[in-house]
């Protein structure tokens, strides 16, 4: 890609310094670009990679109305994965690429779908508190300067916080029923918290790449903001079920008002994103079998639709 | 002894139950995304037109159970679905020609459905009917794209059309359940759909070079509970949240 002129430079930071969206055909630096698409194309792998922890449990549901929403949510994430990749498309790289990508572990998904979702109440957890944790990403990337970015988070908030009401439902019955499902719920809690906090990325002093993305304003609000942002929210939303936040340190700060926490495990984090954790390989090898089991399908609708005949 | 609209309901509904379980399978399997939001989008139709019908069953079911323990709570002689709907999902041609075989005689059925003296039950048809009518037509374009495709998505559905035509002549089978709700202007007659059905699936499977497979011997045995081994083995997944919940 030709590096911008003086005039193209100056129209791009004009543009950004007015909050104006940035939209595909207008020149960008080429360091933008990529940045962009490694975010939006992280993103949308996030999105296809968490339809297979909660798959697990589709079929195993306790209720049809259980059953109903969780495939309306998983559809959802399906949707959004689609959303995302078109808008990562508009910066110049196809679907098959960024598949890819993925396979060659060149590119990222959320760390958190490396964790398995072993009962029912991982998928109020997950629902809760990782998609809890993704709206609070998300709201604030509505504002991010790419514009089909930014457009694709208006449309995926709006459903994401039906999907938190969906978990935070599952957390707040179980909570309300016998003891054995009490356990199940806490039990859950103790094991989504912090994976889920470490959602929002290191902190701020040991984040590489934020610099770029503020100037851009691609990224809008810090790691530990946003993540305080959700913290201070989810800790109420735990009270009124009766789930105890697995943090003895835990404790609300009168000077700030925020609830302060005890320190993260991100080691853990680092060895989960360097493919050690608990599910890494199986999410992989799932995306890739299901991609390589569907090729044959995709070939003959290509041939057909090169013979040009049309469907009867 | 169930009454012979219950026994109805729980044929329309288990129907609906089990293909949309094994429809769910699907989730994050499909070929393609698009794919992905297909199939699930034809799971959801099918469970949620399994919730209405078994909410209508429970209803005036003589004790008091819910839809779910209607839906959860039975064993493998008491679930009456055809067995063309529990047939393992075996590769994306399977799947769509079941989609297809079956769509294409869901359609007929709820279109009779849908005039029904039974108010709640025309409702649920004439709402499922805009639902299987765009489900035989996504399988059908999958049906002719895979039959004019490469050499293996033919083979692949050319065998998948052979392996489950023996499980299409049940879908028009009547017993006297049956023929009392016909009687009442409750159900419908099946046997005057299965020509339809054929002209009408005959069409799209020779449009698509295909051949039609021959009428030979034919599997029967879900509207009486008596199933093939795959049901027992969607029933202990599928009834495991319920039964776990009741612990």
């Amino acid at each position: 890609m030709a590096v911008l002129t003086e005039a193209q430079t100056e129209f791009f930071e004009a543009k950004i310094a007015r909050d104006e969206k940035i939209e595909p055909r207008d020149p960008m630096p080429e360091g933008y670009r990529v940045h962009l698409i490694r975010q939006i194309s992280q993103h949308a792998h996030s999105e296809v990679i968490g339809m297979q922890p909660e798959g697990n449990w589709v079929t195993r549901a306790p209720s049809l109305r259980a059953k109903l929403i969780l495939l309306a949510k998983i559809q959802d994430e399906c949707g959004h994965g689609l959303y995302l990749y078109s808008a990562a498309e508009t910066l110049g790289i196809s679907r098959d690429e960024m598949l890819a990508q993925l396979h060659a572990g060149k590119a990222k998904y959320s760390s958190i779908f490396n964790y398995p979702t072993l009962t029912w109440a991982d998928i109020g957890a997950i629902g809760w508190l990782v998609d809890g944790a993704a709206i609070v990403n998300q709201v604030s990337l509505q504002r991010t300067s790419y514009g089909p970015y930014s457009r694709a988070m208006v449309r995926i908030c709006k459903e994401e916080s039906f999907h938190q009401r969906q978990g935070y439902e599952i957390m707040a019955q179980l909570m309300a029923g016998t003891r054995k499902q009490r356990a199940m719920a806490q039990d859950a809690m103790n094991r989504w918290w912090a994976p889920a906090l470490m959602m929002f990325g290191p902190p701020d002093n040991d984040s590489p790449r934020s610099h770029d993305a503020f100037n851009w304003k691609i990224k809008r609000e810090s790691n530990d903001t946003l993540r305080q942002r959700f913290i201070d929210k989810t800790v109420q939303q735990a009270e009124v079920i009766g789930l105890t936040i697995p943090d003895p340190d835990m404790k609300f700060n009168e000077a700030t008002k925020h609830y302060d926490i005890g320190p993260l495990n991100w080691k853990e984090f680092y060895e989960v994103i360097k493919g050690n954790g608990p599910c890494n390989r199986q999410r992989m090898d799932h995306h890739i079998q299901v991609h390589e089991d569907g090729a044959w399908v995709r070939e003959a609708a290509q041939k057909a639709m090169l013979n040009g005949h049309k469907p009867a | 002894m169930e009454s012979p609209l219950l026994q109805y309901l729980f044929r329309l509904g288990d129907d609906s139950l089990i293909l949309g379980h094994r429809l769910s399978e699907w989730c994050s399997r499909a070929p393609m995304l698009e794919e992905d939001l297909a199939l699930t989008n034809m799971a959801l139709d099918h469970i949620g037109r399994a919730k209405m019908l078994l909410e209508y069953a429970a209803s005036f079911e003589a004790l008091g159970h819910s839809a779910d323990d209607l839906a959860f709570g039975r064993d493998e002689r008491h679930y009456y679905n055809l067995l063309m709907a529990e047939v393992p999902n075996g590769d994306f041609a399977v799947t769509m020609v079941r989609m297809f075989l079956f769509a294409s005689f869901d359609v007929l059925r709820l279109e009779e459905l849908g005039a029904s003296h039974d108010e709640v039950l025309a409702g649920i048809a004439q709402k499922g009917v805009k639902e299987s009518r765009y489900h035989r037509r996504h399988a059908a374009d999958w049906i002719w794209r895979l039959g004019k495709g490469t050499d293996e998505s033919h083979r692949r559905v050319q065998r998948a059309l052979d392996a489950l035509w023996p499980y299409t002549a049940e879908m028009f089978d009547m017993d006297d359940t049956e023929r009392v709700l016909i009687e009442e202007g409750i159900g419908c007659d099946l046997h005057t759909l299965r020509e339809i059905w054929k002209k009408d699936v005959s069409e799209v499977i020779l449009n698509a070079g295909l051949t039609l497979p021959e009428d030979g011997y034919m599997h029967r045995g879900g509207r009486n509970g008596v199933h093939t081994e795959a049901l027992g083995h969607i029933i202990s997944e599928m009834n495991y949240g319920y039964n776990m919940m009741l612990a």
